[in-house]
């Protein structure tokens, strides 16, 4: 469980979170929404330590943030960063290899071998294992970076609006990975999204942050409502249900 | 390709020897011991150094347009053998070196410090920046040294050549070369830091330990060829960029080539300075430099290109 607790955060003289306390459980995927601004992605660099922790707690299982060490933490949650740019040119298999270095620190064995190859073929890279990121599409390149994050076997996969960049094709096909990723190996997924509807179609909880603190939480049923578009994001866009899941029509 | 070329740069220069010379003639054999071999080794071993500072430059500045030579650590070198000539004339050579890495470790952590605001999206600005930084450095040096008599010293620091080179006078480059050779043992690491530095945190990666553990390699490699040969521009910039344009950025991989192709460049660099205009020699710097330049526009109009 990611407990938080009481955490503020300021960016210069620019409050970005107030006094947010939540609790995301273990395993399924928990979504962050909310408009641009928010507090979504500082929240999620917070938890995962990229930005500095400085007013509240934050706890995975047992590890305090602040005080676990980087090496410690990398065995435990990933973070896929909402620019994937990456100015090395790095082959796709080596990227994907890379998520194995927590548990390596340089010295691949044949363990770590089989968990990149596997992660290659489940994220169907293997025809592009060998090409340069700068030489593949934006979307083939967001696959390669959760593959990545897949590879490094962690209990937590922290990703930023993943699914910029991809079309309707690839953002479906995402998610229906990180569902998986969720269902069959036990992750638990934390997830920032811009689209409403992609958070309320797969995430099995919804958290919704506005100028800095939790609006709502709880399942996408109760959390996705005419209330909350007008509330949060400050639009009239209604909802509507379709097989059980709400839909905002845009 | 190295191999020949070292071989062939033993028997070219002002007085000729052949292979019949080295094993009859104890003069040939001199000259080979205490000239020929020293400057080779040096050539290849200054090469090696800087192509791969290079290299690590660019990882820890984010760009792949700076390298340490033009960009203050070079100038800082220079700075720091002015500085401990004029302050402790009688020093041993190896505290005149100390004091030279030190200053270039300063100069080099300067670079980054103000490298690092600048806007990832203006990726020009960096080389551009390191550049008058660089010449600020280098005024500075010109500056003490014409105030105190010292500027043909100086010149002999800012231009690299490889003419002086003996037996006795060239050996701190092995220094450089296992500079060179540490951040091969740390190639991992440096490949994940150039993914980002939340990344490379994210992977659980000491950011800071290996920052520092490359700036020090970085300042070495610079420091100890600057002093022995002098500054050598533009092998440090185009060597790893042709390097990785080729093979990639895995570092584990590129770092041998990188070595051997800087090693090979300077190499070659330094035998057609004998040849051209022989019996006199045109510097090795200035070989690389109008070669370097040249190199350098193309990849930089290439990269635009690509966007």
């Amino acid at each position: 469980m990611i407990r938080i607790r009481n955490v503020s955060h300021h960016i210069g003289p620019a409050p970005i979170l107030h006094d947010i306390s939540l609790d995301i459980p273990k395993g399924g995927i928990t979504a962050l929404i909310g408009p641009n601004g928010a507090g979504k992605s500082t929240l999620l660099s917070l938890i995962a330590r990229l930005a500095v922790l400085r007013q509240g707690e934050i706890h995975i299982d047992a590890m305090k943030i602040g005080e676990v060490s980087d090496r410690e933490l990398a065995r435990h949650l990933a973070i896929m960063a909402q620019s994937t740019h990456v100015s090395a040119r790095l082959r796709v298999e080596e990227l994907v290899g890379f998520g194995r270095y927590p548990w390596h620190r340089g010295r691949p064995g044949p363990g770590d071998r089989a968990i990149v190859e596997s992660a290659i073929e489940r994220f169907g890279l293997g025809p592009m294992r060998h090409r340069f990121l700068d030489e593949i599409s934006g979307g083939q390149r967001q696959r390669a970076f959760v593959a990545m994050a897949f590879a490094q076997d962690t209990d937590y996969l922290l990703l930023d609006e993943p699914l910029n960049n991809l079309d309707i094709a690839g953002a479906r096909s995402l998610m229906r990975l990180l569902r998986q990723m969720a269902d069959e190996d036990g992750k638990t997924v934390v997830i920032v999204l811009h689209d409403i509807n992609y958070a309320a179609r797969f995430a099995d909880r919804i958290v919704a942050l506005h100028e800095g603190r939790v609006a709502a939480n709880g399942a996408a049923r109760e959390v996705v409502t005419d209330a909350l578009l007008r509330d949060v994001f400050g639009t009239d866009a209604k909802v509507s249900l379709h097989d059980g899941h709400p839909v905002v029509l845009v | 390709m190295l191999g020949p070329l070292a071989v062939l740069s033993l028997f070219i220069g002002a007085v000729p020897v052949t292979l019949g010379d080295v094993l009859h003639d104890p003069e040939g054999q001199r000259l080979l011991l205490v000239s020929r071999i020293p400057r080779t080794l040096a050539a290849i071993l200054a090469g090696a150094a800087l192509a791969v500072s290079g290299q690590i430059m660019q990882i820890l500045a984010r760009n792949r347009f700076v390298e340490p030579i033009s960009a203050g650590a070079g100038q800082s070198a220079a700075m720091g053998v002015l500085i401990a000539t004029l302050l402790f004339p009688a020093t041993a050579i190896w505290a005149k070196m100390s004091i030279a890495a030190l200053t270039t470790l300063i100069g080099s952590v300067g670079l980054l410090m103000i490298l690092r605001p600048l806007p990832p999206t203006q990726p020009l600005l960096v080389p551009l920046v390191a550049l008058i930084y660089g010449g600020l450095i280098e005024g500075l040096v010109t500056f003490f040294a014409f105030q105190t008599d010292m500027l043909q010293f100086v010149g002999t620091w800012l231009t690299g050549e490889l003419s002086g080179v003996l037996a006795g006078r060239y050996e701190l480059l092995w220094l450089a070369g296992l500079a060179a050779a540490a951040c091969w043992l740390i190639a991992d690491r440096l490949t994940v830091m150039s993914l980002g530095e939340d990344a490379a945190r994210g992977l659980g990666l000491n950011t800071k330990v290996v920052t520092g553990a490359g700036l020090v390699a970085v300042s070495i490699t610079t420091a100890m060829v600057v002093v022995t040969l002098g500054a050598i521009p533009f092998v440090g910039l185009i060597v790893p960029n042709i390097v990785a344009r080729r093979m990639g950025d895995n570092l584990r991989r590129a770092i041998p080539v990188t070595a051997l192709s800087g090693a090979l460049l300077v190499l070659a660099a330094d035998i057609l300075g004998r040849v051209l205009r022989a019996p006199y020699e045109i510097p090795v710097s200035t070989l690389v430099g109008v070669a370097g330049a040249a190199i350098f526009l193309v990849l930089l109009y290439r990269e635009r290109s690509h966007g």
